[in-house]
């Protein structure tokens, strides 16, 4: 074999031709399936839930009026009844902190198991300069960091908005709950998997209001819609001046506050 | 679900100030102290031996395949402590199937394999192979039938194959160093891309892991390199040990700033979270932080070593003194360990208050546990030294072969 | 180019590569051939379809028992105590709040729901606490008709005071707790607040007066001003400016701020 025809031969068979016709094979059979992936995001999915509820016709979202929560808890208790929250103090989908401002400065919060059982007085009155309840739950963030730490997929925004946990898929890591900055989730001591609030999807899936919501008896929190202009929650949002919790974390909550005071946190 | 729940009880009391409700159960434990602990060592290692090879640093010639076995057994139990932790071990695999592409903790999956598969176990392959080849001629046996299946049933060691094996080596000990710095500065990551979390959100969190996994690393090797050579009753080899403890007091040099600098930074801006955070440091965390991995982790060995580095020592002295040092620095790091991982759960992400964490003795997640965890790996390495001895003696030099060296 | 030639050129190709690498290369291919059908088995049909997760976890919530009924399902049968109620100050009150989940319930009137009658419920809510909102009703039970059953006076789905309490401090229990511990402790409510008695039977409607004026306070406060001489008095003229008395002073508590 002469010189020429065994660079020739190289080219044909050599090492790198192959690699390269290898790419280019492997490439070919990918590329058809990155098309057809965009086309999958063009069309709006249709999905119907049981019960004839389509999750891409709602954005749901939450309303809370402090000046309304008197601290009566009965919101934290409808929650546990109806989720089958574990009864003990360390679990809560929602819970109810009280602020007091106190002279001099100190800020006294506290919650004693998640305010199920109301609060007590316990602090010398004429020291308070002001004071007020604040209902708490997940936010339901728009950029939920729990969402992105989870590695497998088990939590995860829906398409109405709403932050669920797929117990089954759920391998237990923690991750999320070390995430979240409002510690609105735990892990379920039974089920060994992370659970939080819901919005109570079943309940809003099927026209009702979530159960806090509906327990609430001074009407401090507003459920609705978020993109429709006939809803609770627009004119919530529409009537007051709201604020989010941790603004700087940039989270983006979809429970907003009326009359949120700076010490909130 | 009641030992839960008593399990939590007491740790009501010792609440101060405000904690959010489901706060009380601290979710990461010792285990996950041990897992970073344990990676930092395998990276650690890794990169002294690639100083063997990329660097060229001949002096410690006689840990390169030693610190290519500890990092491979030590990688080995890695997945351990994380496996133990979890709620549901028997759905793990599916962080390797359906991996969440924006999870720093999704990406173990690919920083794993990629590690073990395509760096360590290549280079220790390629380097052993031609070794490996010439102990299944010469041995029967079982121990033949293992070598062979160790080198894939490979025989052609002409010197083309063996020059082969060596480029191949270069270049995955190349690969490989990117690659170490990967598999710890993404096991920092994991801590420090949590927002929600002033203690841990850093940008200088992989940068400190890693180079605290440097210090570590070499201690270790340092460490099994000084109780491995008298027990086979060899002499230690007074210039790898200098050389080693030259690169220990570097390292430990530029992590000692790196977390200056972080503890600087902190104070210097002073962010909303600096009180909560320094009523930790001076409070719950004091000894383990201040003590234990501050004073008696860095600082005494620094000392030490600068010591012998500045003052004439009779070599009887620098082995003790770099013992002492390479084990204090052990203790050291996994402190530092501890004070990320248990420190960065112990106050209330509403900055008002503190918890506690009790560690249980034994149970999945207990100091028992921990402890098996931090002794498999020598029970690898013994092993591993069984099939694939690192030492000098046993490998066949070029040339007509003369028997063992 | 047949199918001989492919062959001949792979087998030239594979024969070319070191030993080595097609050891391993045969073991890398095992694995991942081996990954395919194990990921196939494994992860869950539906996975992925609209986003990162398992599609039928919504499904899953979506299915969860619900055991609160809602607010508009005890008019179907209770139209007469909805009505009443939402007449009265507790409209906003669902009914589930006292009497628990109702579900059950409204499948099966058998079902019975609890009526909170001790003395220790309806406080959850009316309780004085410093954090409520003023002007929500709030006792102090301690001293509030001790040891009797609530509802002995009040009716829950129509709460209104048995009788029309003499004492303003039976509803504005706060502002009466802050006044107790001031130098305005003998000075009647009324003195200031001009209350019409229309304000007992319904307090929103017909709210008492309060001070508009410096003149007001004067009167008492004034120097020359006829009370005693341990009352505070100050010159009109030079302090406070044109502040009105209660932007610096809280009347109920003059002496805090």
């Amino acid at each position: 074999m002469n010189q020429a025809a065994k660079i020739e031969n190289r080219k044909r068979y050599g090492r790198r031709s192959f690699v390269k016709k290898l790419l280019f094979a492997v490439a070919s059979l990918l590329v058809p399936r990155f098309l057809a992936a965009s086309d999958k995001l063009k069309e709006a999915p249709v999905w119907i839930l049981a019960g004839a509820y389509n999750p891409n016709e709602h954005y749901w979202g939450m309303g809370i009026d402090i000046s309304k929560c008197i601290g009566c808890g009965r919101c934290v208790e409808a929650c546990k009844v109806e989720n089958q929250v574990p009864r003990d103090p360390f679990f809560f989908r929602t819970w109810v902190e009280r602020y007091r401002i106190m002279e001099g400065g100190e800020v006294a919060v506290d919650s004693p198991n998640g305010a199920i059982k109301s609060f007590g007085n316990d602090r010398e009155e004429k020291d308070i300069v002001r004071s007020f309840f604040v209902p708490k739950l997940c936010n339901h963030c728009d950029t939920p960091p729990c969402v992105q730490v989870c590695p497998v997929g088990a939590t995860f925004k829906s398409p109405d908005g709403v932050i669920l946990v797929d117990a089954e898929y759920c391998i237990g890591c923690r991750y999320c709950i070390q995430a979240c900055p409002y510690g609105a989730r735990f892990l379920h001591p039974e089920t060994r998997t992370a659970e939080k609030c819901t919005f109570c999807y079943h309940r809003i899936s099927k026209g009702l209001a979530p159960a806090c919501v509906e327990a609430c008896p001074t009407q401090a929190r507003v459920f609705g819609e978020l993109r429709k202009k006939a809803s609770p929650l627009q004119r919530f949002l529409r009537m007051n001046k709201v604020g989010i919790l941790k603004p700087s974390l940039n989270t983006e909550p979809k429970v907003y506050y009326a009359d949120l005071d700076m010490e909130v946190n | 679900m009641e030992s839960v729940v008593e399990h939590l009880l007491p740790r009501l009391k010792e609440i101060t100030g405000f904690i959010y409700p489901n706060e009380i159960e601290l979710h990461w434990s010792i285990l996950v102290v041990v897992y970073p602990y344990i990676t930092g060592l395998v990276a650690g290692a890794f990169i002294l031996a690639s100083l063997v090879k990329v660097f060229k640093v001949k002096e410690v010639q006689p840990t390169y395949r030693l610190s290519l076995l500890t990092a491979l057994a030590f990688l080995l139990v890695a997945p351990l402590p994380l496996l133990a932790h979890l709620g549901h071990p028997e759905k793990s695999f599916e962080i390797f199937l359906t991996p969440n592409k924006q999870s720093a903790m999704a990406m173990f999956g690919f920083v794993y394999a990629w590690y073990l598969m395509a760096v360590l176990l290549l280079e220790i392959w390629f380097d052993y192979r031609r070794d490996i080849i010439l102990w299944a001629q010469e041995e029967t046996g079982p121990r033949k039938w293992l070598h062979k299946v160790l080198s894939l049933f490979s025989s052609d060691i002409s010197e083309r194959a063996v020059r082969f094996d060596r480029k191949a080596v270069q270049a995955v000990t190349i690969i490989g160093i990117p690659s170490a710095f990967l598999l710890h500065g993404y096991v920092g990551f994991i801590f420090g891309s949590v927002k929600a979390n002033p203690w841990w959100s850093s940008v200088l969190m992989p940068i400190v892991f890693l180079f605290s996994a440097i210090v570590s690393g070499i201690a270790l090797v340092l460490l099994i390199y000084m109780i491995a050579t008298p027990m086979r009753s060899k002499q230690i080899d007074m210039d790898c040990l200098d050389k080693l403890a030259g690169f220990l007091f570097y390292a430990m040099i530029v992590d000692f700033s790196l977390e200056t600098l972080d503890f600087i930074h902190r104070i210097y801006e002073s962010e909303e979270s600096i009180e909560i955070l320094s009523e930790l440091v001076s409070g719950k965390l004091f000894v383990s932080l201040v003590v234990i991995q501050l004073l008696i982790g860095m600082i005494v060995p620094l000392v030490a070593i600068a010591l012998v580095k500045l003052f004439r020592t009779p070599a009887e002295l620098r082995r003790l003194l770099y013992f002492v040092s390479a084990l204090l620095v052990q203790v050291g790091i996994f402190s530092t360990r501890w004070n990320v991982v248990i420190g960065g759960q112990l106050f209330s992400k509403s900055l008002r208050g503190l918890t506690a964490y009790k560690m249980s003795i034994v149970g999945v997640e207990g100091l028992l546990v921990s402890i098996a965890i931090l002794v498999l790996p020598f029970l690898i390495l013994l092993a591993l030294f069984k099939i694939l001895p690192p030492w000098k003696e046993a490998r066949h030099e070029f040339g007509p072969p003369t028997g063992s060296g | 180019m047949d199918v001989f030639e492919l062959l001949k050129r792979i087998r030239l190709f594979w024969s070319r590569i070191p030993e080595q690498v097609q050891r391993l290369s045969l073991l890398a291919v095992f694995f991942i051939v081996l990954f395919i059908p194990v990921r196939n088995l494994l992860v869950p049909k539906d996975f992925g379809k609209y986003g990162h997760y398992r599609p039928s976890a919504l499904e899953e919530a979506a299915a969860q028992e619900i055991t609160y009924a809602g607010h508009e399902a005890c008019y179907e049968c209770h139209d007469d105590v909805v009505d009443t109620k939402y007449h009265g100050y507790h409209k906003t009150v669902a009914c589930e709040t006292c009497h628990g989940p109702a579900a059950a319930h409204t499948e099966d009137p058998d079902v019975e729901l609890p009526a909170p009658r001790e003395r220790g419920y309806c406080p959850l809510c009316h309780e004085y606490l410093a954090s409520r909102p003023t002007g929500f009703p709030q006792i102090v039970s301690a001293s509030h008709n001790p040891l009797k059953p609530c509802i002995a006076c009040h009716n829950p789905h129509d709460p209104v005071p048995p009788h029309t309490p003499a004492e303003c401090e039976a509803c504005h229990a706060a502002i009466a707790r802050t006044k107790a511990v001031s130098h305005h402790v003998y000075v009647p409510c009324v003195r200031c607040h001009e209350t019409p008695e229309e304000h007992k039977v319904s307090p929103r409607q017909h709210r008492p007066s309060k001070p508009a004026t410096r003149e007001f306070c004067a009167a008492c406060h004034a120097e020359g001003a006829t009370t005693e001489l341990e009352t505070r008095k100050v010159d009109l003229a030079t302090h406070g400016e044109r502040y009105t008395c209660w932007q610096c002073h809280y009347p109920h508590l003059p002496g805090s701020r």
